[in-house]
């Protein structure tokens, strides 16, 4: 069976935000890079299907500049068997933008499970894999924090979290999934895992991306919240603190 | 043009997050124009005709056995159904866990841009322009839309709700839509609910939180005690889920639930980006650390130093007794 994770390289969250001179975009002189990480969930999730099964393969896939190739290998040391590269000019592209090259190449391939991470904690959309999934005729279940596969894997039950409970979704293969963080706990590049990673394949595509659908017209630091009071010290801080929040703020 | 604003439905009850959709679509309309559209999947009508208070002139109805669980490819169809059939500039959903899952949907199903989580909405030059926290809420994106309608959901909790107003009693139309339960290859099996008549954080008005700072499990005790005073839900940190003392469902930041309740308790959080990623929103923040330099107090309105072992039961008696003066 073959299964197709996904994945995409962000900056970390600990970043400082910078806004590039063109102030629509992040100024990506100091960011450190890695793999998103409800991506690692989504990786290790096809990764332990593939061992159960003793069988398959497991491809990660990756839109983006140049620079993702570290991040392809990065999934590729965790135990990804080979990856492709949608190379593009580097440029953010918009969630529409993604989900259509994606599943362009995802059209010609016979993956039962594409895997996703819920969201990408950059931009935060949580978009792509619901759109691949339509553009693709799939069904798709998203914020997958749990997963059983039928002995036969053509059936899917998923859980997914919803406000004040978790839905059980039952679904037929070939289907879309995004991860959520608690599906598993994803497993360390091994040295030799790192070592094998090296030899293993990028196919590298470049792709032409449709026009946006989304164009940014800034990016900025949000507006400070005007400065916080300290009300007081310990207990006897207590009277002050009732009185502001019932009558200045009026919330309680 | 219209404004088309899909309403949230469950169990039969209109959810307050759509009441917040029409009211953000209200005050659009004050400037692109255009009546305010609902439409609703439903196993049944929910009670439409009331939201002509909250501003909606029609309301558009599919209704299909098996809406009564959220049913991603027939709620689609519908909202797809009312585009087509309005023809609208804007498009509202909400970004809770519903509308996170079905908008991308429809913006694939039509083609067209869609600003997912927004915090605030802006009409300039004629021109729709959504504003969304990025970079867990480190900056502030705003976008524009190439092409028509215009697709957008609303995060939890930030935009009022439409106040009610004189509105009459709008039309409830059927809306026709073609869905064969038995052909969709996603289907929910069932719905578990977490604790019982627990309030989910997203939906919380007043949210307590607790951090590592508490030392253990057992002391989440404290906390409750002042939640259940103040008609609050518990949250925590990542440091408390990950170290197993509170389901990950009560986690809020990042990689947990974002919230925007009217006032945030957090208590021996140390505020770190992550954390308030979750949380900046919030109307009302409080802070209760130990630490004077806990970079929480940076974001907290109302701040008290010192220990939570100290101030929240104290907190907590004073609540009471201002709930006992009524
Ligand atoms: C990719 C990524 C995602 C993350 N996502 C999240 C997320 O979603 N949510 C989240 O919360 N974190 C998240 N984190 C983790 C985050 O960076 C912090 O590690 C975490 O928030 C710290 O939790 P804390 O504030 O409870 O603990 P600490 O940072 O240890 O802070 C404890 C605080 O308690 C105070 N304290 C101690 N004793 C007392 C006392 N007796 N009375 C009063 N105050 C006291 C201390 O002064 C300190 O400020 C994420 C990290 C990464 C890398």
């Amino acid at each position: 069976m073959l299964q197709v994770v996904c994945i995409k390289q962000v900056a970390d969250t600990e970043t400082r935000v910078k806004v590039a001179s063109d102030g629509r975009t992040l100024d990506p002189t100091a960011v450190t890079w890695i793999l998103n990480p409800y991506d690692e969930f989504a990786i290790e999730q096809a990764l332990r299907i593939r061992e159960a099964a003793g069988a398959g393969e497991v491809v990660v896939l990756s839109l983006g500049g140049a620079g993702v190739q570290t991040t392809l290998r990065n999934a590729l040391a965790m135990g990804a068997d080979r990856a492709i590269h949608l190379k593009t000019d580097g440029a953010p592209p918009e969630p529409l933008q993604v989900a259509r090259a994606i599943a362009a190449e995802l059209k010609g391939l016979d993956a039962r499970l594409l895997w996703f991470g819920k969201q990408a904690v950059d931009d935060d959309a949580a978009q792509v894999p619901p759109m691949v999934a339509e553009l693709l005729g799939h069904p798709c279940v998203t914020v997958v924090a749990a997963i059983t596969l039928s002995a036969d894997a053509t059936q899917a039950v998923a859980e997914r979290e919803v406000e004040g409970g978790r839905e059980v979704v039952e679904v037929t293969l070939p289907a879309v999934l995004s991860a959520e963080k608690g599906l598993n706990e994803p497993r360390f590049a091994s040295l030799k895992g790192i070592m094998a990673a090296k030899k293993k394949p990028i196919d590298e595509k470049a792709v032409t991306l449709a026009p946006p659908a989304l164009e940014v017209v800034s990016l900025a630091l949000p507006a400070a919240r005007s400065p916080g009071r300290i009300v007081g010290q310990g207990a006897a801080a207590v009277p002050e603190l009732v009185r502001v929040l019932r009558e200045e703020a009026k919330v309680i | 043009m219209a404004i088309l604003v899909f309403i949230e439905q469950k169990g039969g009850l209109v959810r307050t997050v759509a009441r917040e959709a029409l009211g953000e679509a209200v005050r659009l309309a004050a400037t692109l124009g255009g009546p305010v559209v609902g439409v609703c999947a439903a196993a049944a009508d929910p009670g439409l005709a009331a939201l002509g208070e909250a501003g909606a002139s029609e309301l558009l109805l599919a209704t299909h056995a098996s809406f009564g669980h959220y049913e991603p490819a027939g709620y689609a169809r519908a909202v797809v159904a009312a585009v087509e059939k309005v023809k609208p500039a804007v498009v509202l959903f909400s970004a809770s866990a519903m509308g996170r899952d079905l908008a991308p949907r429809v913006a694939a199903r039509l083609g067209v841009g869609l600003a997912a989580d927004c915090t605030g909405l802006a009409v300039e030059g004629g021109r729709l322009i959504a504003s969304r926290p990025v970079y867990a809420g480190k900056a502030v994106q705003r976008v524009a839309f190439t092409g028509a309608p215009a697709l957008v959901s609303l995060r939890p909790k930030v935009f009022a709700p439409a106040p009610a107003q004189n509105g009459g009693a709008p039309a409830v139309t059927p809306l026709a839509i073609e869905h064969d339960p038995a052909a969709a290859r996603a289907r929910v099996l069932e719905v578990r609910t977490g604790s019982a008549g627990k309030v989910d954080l997203t939906e919380a008005e007043i949210i307590v939180s607790g951090g590592r700072g508490l030392k253990g499990p057992e002391n989440f005790a404290m906390i409750e005690a002042l939640a259940a005073a103040l008609g609050a839900t518990v949250g925590a940190s990542r440091a408390v889920v990950d170290a197993g003392w509170r389901p990950h469902g009560d986690q809020v930041g990042q990689t947990g639930k974002t919230v925007s309740p009217k006032l945030y308790v957090a208590v021996a959080i140390s505020g770190a980006i992550q954390h308030l990623a979750g949380m900046s929103s919030s109307r009302c923040i409080v802070a209760i650390n130990k630490d004077p330099d806990a970079p929480i107090f940076k974001v907290a309105d109302f701040g008290v130093v010192g220990d939570a072992f100290e101030v929240v039961p104290a907190l907590t008696e004073a609540v009471k007794a201002l709930n006992a003066r009524g």
